[in-house]
């Protein structure tokens, strides 16, 4: 049977989240109540039916290590594969890679090892509820070198940075650009041969090449068959506070939750084991996304609460997401409000942030 | 290899008087709480009290038992040498024959309990909902230099005739038992937690599988025997919340104490955490129309209508315009619009089609919709 390994290449990852990026990568970063950025691409992977996934890390890991553990939660505890964080760890005295060549330089006994004749890459910032064994299908029954998974999206500021596809009438690559006007986005997710993955990646060292996507797949778009399988179901792609606001505020609607949620399996994550949510006399709540170990008296309208927060009696929480253990205290009014974890706002507090820039509060801050 | 202290878990029960909701499966694996099953507060008391060898005898209807229990991962009970162990009747070289009583259930599995050649058993029973510390009951029971150990609780002088009531000295040496007086001496009542000397327990279980006219039942046989026989039995006295979910009745009301403000530290203390499955919901979606109160939702409901005084399971959907008052719902229903539930509790999966009306008066038992009981309607 023909399987693939997995790759999620946080390198070119920088912290693009602002406050939420200072003590933790942005795989890491918790959004829709109770997932965190990796745990899409993760639990995809682990719905395709690949045995082993690596995660190159680029820095601020530790919070994506203890988020991952042993990989239990997406049933990646394997004794045959398994889950595979590699940091940056430069062991080999002779290495002139550059880049996240690096990483794979280093780390090319992972692939080595692996059982698996094919390789699919991803990074983190494609939120969807998919497994990639379609597009894994389609690879194989095109003949083609490489295969990108692409998508169409109303053009938002977060699309601007994505690499834009034009293909030929049978879905074949012409062109990879930055086209502010092109429609048709990468996901950042592709799959490849291993051989010809180990074979780029030489290449690329060989020519003191920094990015192995751009230089080993986009630069020789000429002599590898390209091809780009379109994924139709619900997705987002989140690289900026905006668009982490955004996406998130998009999953009050019903449909879209419905779309990113309910159909297919449940996205996987960490188990938090948290009692269900205590919705007391006093709350109001409406248009809202609520994770377990909440307890509510106050009114939270228009915003997303992840595990064990607490708003307090007269507290008014508005288009807001709200962090792991968040206290709300009596009488506090948050409008347009990001707090990370263990954020602590005293009584009769108000804060207040723009719509399209919202006010992100660090973690452990008590206001 | 040697262990302390071994607990048998006694989770075989029918739970018969829970009508509908044990008629497939055993009343340790019924649901409570909005995501808990049972069994889960005894198993959750094993692992914040470091009781860490545990058998769970199996019986009556364990497919969903079973597979809730697994290798006891949730509880941290999947361990190298020990850990959680299912237990359940099985045939060997003399033939074999089902669990007669529960006192039958520990004689069946001595050797699961030699194995780790322990000073002490642990006898829980699988089916009510406490917090309590074993640990605490344990060292209680070396410093009374006591044979056996009972938990009580102090119950209503009113409620006494319903329980098993255990009379005492005032250094709470016991001296009789009483089983559901008219005119109790105490209100102390025995909670089926036992502490056991382990070789002193095995003499007599030896003793009670050579004997025809017994029960093969703690409360009825050992535990009389014991004291007849002028062993030192030492009553724990515990304090907090227990309820014992044996009816209906007893089921809603303990679902309907849980939103009660000074129970609430219940599920939500996190010194005292009770530990289940995680089926992996997204968060619960409230929607714009939708106004709840007093009401307890667990991941992946959709709630679109009015709550008062609730609970949803996992991944229940209720449409807007319904009203769901002193209800439990179960993981997985769907309730439609325009649907007024009153004390009612609905099982796994069931649907409830749009403008239908339940509702039971505050005199009448809970109304319990089953996956047949729209055919039954139907067919009737």
């Amino acid at each position: 049977m023909k399987t693939m390994m997995g790759l999620i290449n946080l390198n070119n990852e920088h912290d693009f989240l602002n406050e939420l990026t200072y003590f933790r990568c942005g795989a890491a970063v918790p959004l829709a109540g109770r997932f965190r950025l990796i745990d899409f691409t993760l639990s995809n992977m682990a719905k395709s039916n690949i045995q082993e996934v690596a995660i190159f890390t680029g820095n601020k890991y530790r919070s994506l290590m203890d988020h991952l553990g042993s990989g239990a939660d997406w049933d990646l505890d394997r004794r045959h594969g398994g889950l595979f964080i590699l940091p940056p760890d430069w062991n080999d005295p002779t290495d002139i890679s550059k880049g996240d060549l690096r990483h794979f330089h280093n780390n090319l006994d992972y692939f080595e090892r692996g059982k698996s004749d094919y390789v699919l890459i991803s990074g983190s910032q494609f939120v969807s509820n998919t497994v990639y064994q379609d597009l894994f299908d389609y690879h194989i029954e095109t003949g083609a070198d490489v295969t990108l998974l692409t998508t169409t999206y109303d053009l938002l500021p977060e699309h601007h940075a994505c690499v834009k596809v034009r293909v030929d009438e049978n879905n074949w690559v012409t062109c990879l650009s930055n086209d502010t006007k092109n429609r048709h986005v990468f996901t950042n997710v592709y799959v490849m041969r291993k051989s010809l993955l180990l074979e780029l990646v030489q290449d690329c060292i060989a020519n003191y090449k920094t990015h192995f996507f751009s230089d080993g797949v986009k630069a020789n778009l000429d002599h590898l068959k390209v091809n780009a399988y379109h994924y139709d179901g619900y997705s987002a792609i989140i690289n900026s506070v905006e668009s982490y606001y955004r996406q998130n505020m998009a999953l009050l609607e019903t449909e879209s939750y419905k779309q990113l949620f309910s159909e297919g399996a449940p996205v996987l994550t960490k188990i938090g084991n948290q009692p269900p949510t205590k919705y007391r006399g006093t709350s109001k709540v409406n248009q809202s996304l609520i994770a377990t170990g909440c307890v509510i008296d106050g009114t939270v309208e228009n915003s997303i609460l992840f595990r064990g927060v607490e708003v307090r009696d007269g507290a008014v929480v508005k288009n807001s997401i709200i962090m792991q253990r968040c206290t709300i205290e009596q009488g506090v009014h948050l409008e347009n409000v990001i707090l990370d974890k263990d954020v602590h706002i005293t009584e009769n507090q108000a804060l207040k942030g723009a719509k399209e820039k919202p006010f992100v509060i660090a973690k452990r801050k008590t206001i | 290899m040697k262990k302390e202290c071994v607990t048998m878990l006694l989770a075989g029960g029918a739970g018969t008087r829970l009508g509908k909701l044990t008629k497939n499966l055993a009343k340790p694996a019924v649901p409570f709480g909005g995501r808990y099953r049972i069994i889960d507060f005894p198993l959750s008391n094993c692992l914040n009290s470091r009781m860490f060898t545990v058998g769970v005898v199996t019986q009556y209807s364990p497919l969903v038992l079973n597979k809730h229990v697994g290798v006891g991962k949730p509880w941290d009970l999947d361990r190298m040498n020990d850990g959680l162990t299912v237990l359940s009747p099985f045939t060997g070289f003399n033939g074999g024959n089902w669990y007669l009583g529960t006192a039958d259930a520990l004689t069946k599995n001595q050797a699961f309990i030699e194995s780790y050649d322990p000073d002490y058993v642990l006898v829980l029973s699988g089916d009510h909902i406490y917090h309590m510390d074993y640990e605490k009951m344990l060292a209680q029971h070396k410093q009374n230099n006591a044979d056996v150990t009972i938990s009580v609780l102090e119950v209503p002088w009113k409620e006494t005739s319903r329980f098993g009531i255990l009379n005492t000295t005032d250094d709470m040496k016991i001296y009789e038992f009483e089983e559901k007086p008219t005119n109790a001496k105490s209100n102390l009542a025995s909670m089926g937690i036992y502490i056991f000397n382990w070789k002193l327990l095995k003499e007599y279980l030896e003793m009670d599988r050579n004997s025809t006219d017994s029960d093969h039942d703690f409360g009825k046989n050992i535990l009389p025997a014991l004291l007849h026989d002028g062993h030192k039995l030492y009553a724990y006295p515990f304090k907090g919340y227990w309820k014992d979910v044996g009816t209906v009745e007893s089921y809603w009301e303990a679902h309907m104490d849980l939103l009660e403000e000074d129970l609430e530290l219940f599920l939500h203390n996190n010194e005292w955490r009770t530990y289940s499955h995680d089926s992996n919901f997204a968060p619960q979606l409230i929607e714009a129309n939708a106004d709840v109160h007093q009401s307890l939702i667990n991941n992946g409901c959709i709630v679109g209508g009015k709550l008062d005084r609730s609970i949803l399971f996992e991944d229940v959907h209720v449409a807007e315009n319904s009203y769901v008052k002193q209800s439990i719902i179960h993981p997985g229903v769907r309730i439609g619009a325009h649907v007024h539930l009153e004390r009612v509790i609905v099982q796994e999966n069931v649907v409830i089609p749009d403008n239908t009306t339940y509702i039971a008066q505050a005199d009448e038992e809970p109304i319990v919709i089953s996956p047949d009981f729209f055919e039954q309607a139907t067919s009737s």
